[in-house]
C-alpha cells in the first residue's frame, strides 16, 4: 500500500525544510482554566513524537489546536508551515487524524466507512488493502458499533491513514487495544515514519511512549517538563542507584559494611531496596558485592535493576515538579525549578547528573 | 464531485439500512394512509377520505424525513463525534450539508412515489373527482416545507443532547401530526388551537398540499407567507446555533 509516489511526495522538489509540526509558546484556555500554558515543541518529518503526560495534562488540547479544532489564546501553532485554522481547507488534505474516541458512523461497516473516507482524498490508499493491513479483513462487514474497542481503534487509525497524510495526529492510538492489536498499531506507526511522515501521538502510558516514539515530550498542567529520546530521558535522570528486591528487613548495616565506604542502602518499601553508590563506584563490582553478601547470608535475590526506566524518569519529572511557579515567563521551557536538562533545550539533554539531583529525586522515588 | 457522491451514498445507505428511520419515513405514512382510508374514523369532511388523506400524509412524510429523521440522525452523528471527525477531512461543510439535503430530497421522492401509488390504488383522484392537481405548486410547497422542517430539526440537533433530541423530535412529530391539519382538518380543532397551528409550518404545508392536490387550486397567500418565513428563518437559526462537537 505504501508506494514510491507517497515517499516521493514528502521529499520532492516542494519539500518544506521547516518542522512538520510546531508549537510556539502555545496557551489554550477554557474560560478561566488554562489547559495549555506556554508550550513549545516541534516535530519533524520522519519522526514519531509522543506527547506524554497524566490525564488532564493538556495533550488533547494541544493536538486539537494543531488539528484546527480550537483556537489558541497565545503563541502560535503551525502544521507544514500552515495555520491549522486559517489554512484549514489546504491543510486537511495533508493530515490524518485519529480522535480519542468515536468519530465513525455507528451503523456503517469498516469497508463502507473506509471507502467513504477514501473518496474525500485526491490520492487515497486502496481501502481494501488498508483493511488488511490493520487486521480488519474478517470484521470488514461488521457494523462499527459491534466492533471490539481494539477493532474500533484500528479502524480509526486506518481512516487517519487512508488519505496518505504527511502528518498524522493520533490521540491515544493504543488505548483499549489488545496486545496483538498494539503490535499492528506500532508496526503501522513505524512504517509511516519510515515513509518520511511525521507522527504526533499522545499517550499516558509510558511503555507505549518508550516503544513507539523517537522523541518524548513530557507535559503536565499544560507545560513542558522534559523532552528527548526515551533512552536519554531515562538515562539522563538515572541517579546511579541499584534497585533490588529481597526479603523484608535485611540487615542494612551489615550490608553497607560489606559494600564498603560511600554506599548507602535504604529500604524504600518492605522488601524493596535502593542502593546508592558513591560517584566513583564501579557498578558491576557493587552488584557482585551485593550478590555475594546476599548469598553469604542465605537471602534470595528478587529483581535487580541498575539505571532507570522511562517510567521512573517520568515519575521523577512529573512528581518532583512541585506546585506550578507563579513567576512563569510564559515560554514553558524556562524558569523551571531544579534540573536544567528538563528545560527541553536540545543539546543539554545529555548533561551529567550531579549528586544533588539524586537527592532531590529520592523524595519521590 | 466524488466526495459529494460518496457522502450522498453513505447518507442514503444509512437511511435504507436503519429500520427505525424506514419505519418513520415510509412505514408510518403508508400505514396511516391505508388505515384511515379504509377505516373511516377521521372527520375528513369529504366523501372520499383518501382525497383528503393523500395530500395530508405527503405533508406528514416531508415532516418525518426533513425534521424527524434528519434531526435524530444528525444529533447522534454529533454525539458520536462523527461530525467532529469529518471536520478534519477535505469533505467540508458545504458538501456534507449538500449530501444531507440531496439525501432528504431523494427519500422524499421515494415517499411521494410510494404514497401516490398507494393512494391511486385506494381510488385517489388528484385535484378531486374530475379536477386536475397543481403539481408545480405542490412541489414548491414541499421544497419550502423541507427547508423549514430541516432547519428546525437541525436547530434542535444542534442545541440538544442526542437522546433528549430524539425524545423531543418524536414528540413534536406526534403533536404536529395531530395539530398540523394532516389527518384532521384544522376546522375540527378548537379555534384557539387552530389559530396556533396556522402559524406553524406543518399546517401551512398540509393546507398548501390540500389546495394544490386536493381541490386543484393554488395555495393561499397565508400558506406561502408562513412557509417562506419558516423556510428562511429556520435554516438561518440552524446555521447560527449548530455545534459540530
Amino acid at each position: 500500500m505504501h508506494d514510491a509516489h507517497t515517499a516521493g511526495s514528502t521529499t520532492g522538489p516542494d519539500f518544506d525544510a521547516g518542522p512538520a509540526v510546531e508549537c510556539q509558546a502555545v496557551t489554550i484556555r477554557y474560560g478561566t482554566t488554562t489547559a495549555v500554558d506556554g508550550l513549545s515543541f516541534q516535530a519533524a518529518r520522519g519522526e514519531v513524537v509522543a506527547l506524554l503526560g497524566p490525564n488532564g495534562a493538556g495533550k488533547t488540547s494541544t493536538v486539537e489546536a494543531l488539528e484546527g479544532y480550537r483556537p489558541v489564546q497565545g503563541g502560535s501553532v503551525r502544521v507544514l508551515g500552515l495555520d491549522p485554522r486559517a489554512d484549514h481547507t489546504a491543510l486537511v488534505a495533508r493530515i490524518g487524524v485519529m480522535l480519542q474516541k468515536g468519530g465513525v458512523y455507528p451503523t456503517l461497516t469498516p469497508v463502507q466507512v473506509l471507502h467513504l473516507f477514501s473518496a474525500y482524498y485526491p490520492d487515497p490508499e486502496d481501502p481494501d488493502a488498508l483493511l488488511d493491513v490493520v487486521g480488519l479483513t474478517r470484521a470488514r462487514r461488521t457494523p462499527w458499533r459491534r466492533l471490539s474497542g481494539g477493532e474500533q481503534q484500528r479502524l480509526a487509525l486506518a481512516l487517519a491513514l487512508v488519505g496518505r497524510p504527511e502528518v498524522l495526529f493520533l490521540d491515544e492510538p493504543t488505548a483499549g487495544v489488545d496486545p496483538e492489536g498494539r503490535l499492528i498499531v506500532r508496526d503501522l506507526i513505524t512504517a509511516q515514519r519510515d515513509l518520511g511522515r511525521c507522527v504526533l501521538l499522545t499517550t499516558h502510558e509510558l511503555g507505549e511512549a518508550e516503544r513507539l516514539a523517537d522523541r518524548v515530550v513530557i507535559i503536565d498542567h499544560g507545560r513542558l517538563l522534559a523532552e528527548g529520546a526515551p533512552a536519554d530521558l531515562a538515562a539522563g535522570s538515572a541517579d546511579g542507584s541499584i534497585r533490588f528486591t529481597a526479603e523484608a528487613g535485611l540487615d542494612i548495616t551489615g550490608l553497607v559494611t560489606a559494600l564498603g565506604a560511600g554506599a548507602q542502602v535504604t529500604e524504600e518499601r518492605p522488601g524493596s531496596y535502593r542502593l546508592t553508590l558513591p560517584t566513583t563506584a564501579d557498578t558491576p563490582a557493587m552488584v557482585a558485592a551485593l550478590a555475594g553478601w546476599l548469598a553469604a547470608n542465605g537471602h534470595a535475590l528478587g529483581d535487580l535493576r541498575t539505571g532507570q526506566s522511562l517510567e521512573e524518569a517520568y515519575l521523577a519529572i512529573t512528581g518532583s515538579r512541585g506546585e506550578p511557579e507563579t513567576s512563569d515567563d510564559g515560554s514553558g521551557s524556562h524558569g523551571r525549578r531544579g534540573r536544567g536538562r528538563r528545560s527541553g533545550r536540545r543539546g543539554s539533554r545529555n548533561e551529567q547528573q550531579t549528586g544533588s539531583d539524586g537527592q532531590s529525586r529520592s523524595e519521590v522515588a | 464531485m466524488r466526495p459529494l457522491i460518496a457522502q450522498l451514498r453513505a447518507e442514503v445507505t444509512m437511511v435504507a439500512t436503519n429500520g427505525e428511520t424506514l419505519f418513520l419515513t415510509l412505514g408510518i405514512p403508508v400505514v396511516f394512509l391505508l388505515f384511515f382510508a379504509t377505516v373511516h374514523v377521521l372527520p375528513t369532511g369529504v366523501d372520499h377520505p383518501v382525497d383528503f388523506l393523500v395530500p395530508g400524509i405527503l405533508a406528514l412524510a416531508v415532516m418525518a424525513t426533513s425534521m424527524t429523521a434528519l434531526s435524530i440522525g444528525t444529533g447522534f452523528e454529533r454525539g458520536y463525534g462523527v461530525l467532529k471527525r469529518l471536520g478534519s477531512t477535505p469533505l467540508g461543510r458545504p458538501r456534507l450539508l449538500g449530501a444531507k439535503i440531496l439525501a432528504v430530497l431523494g427519500i422524499e421522492l421515494v415517499q411521494a412515489g410510494v404514497l401516490i401509488a398507494v393512494g391511486a390504488l385506494l381510488g385517489w383522484h388528484p385535484g378531486g373527482p374530475g379536477g386536475s392537481a397543481c403539481i408545480g405548486w405542490a412541489v414548491v410547497a414541499m421544497a419550502l416545507g423541507t427547508l423549514a422542517f430541516g432547519g428546525f430539526g437541525l436547530v434542535l440537533a444542534g442545541v440538544l443532547k442526542p437522546l433528549v433530541n430524539l425524545a423531543v423530535v418524536n414528540a413534536l412529530f406526534v403533536i404536529l401530526l395531530l395539530l398540523g391539519g394532516m389527518l384532521v382538518p384544522l376546522d375540527k380543532l378548537p379555534s384557539w388551537l387552530a389559530d396556533i397551528s396556522k402559524v406553524l409550518p406543518a399546517a401551512a404545508l398540509a393546507d398548501a398540499l390540500h389546495a394544490a392536490l386536493g381541490q386543484g387550486v393554488p395555495p393561499t397567500a397565508s400558506d406561502w407567507v408562513v412557509l417562506v418565513i419558516w423556510a428562511v428563518a429556520a435554516p438561518v437559526v440552524a446555521a447560527r446555533t449548530f455545534r459540530w462537537e
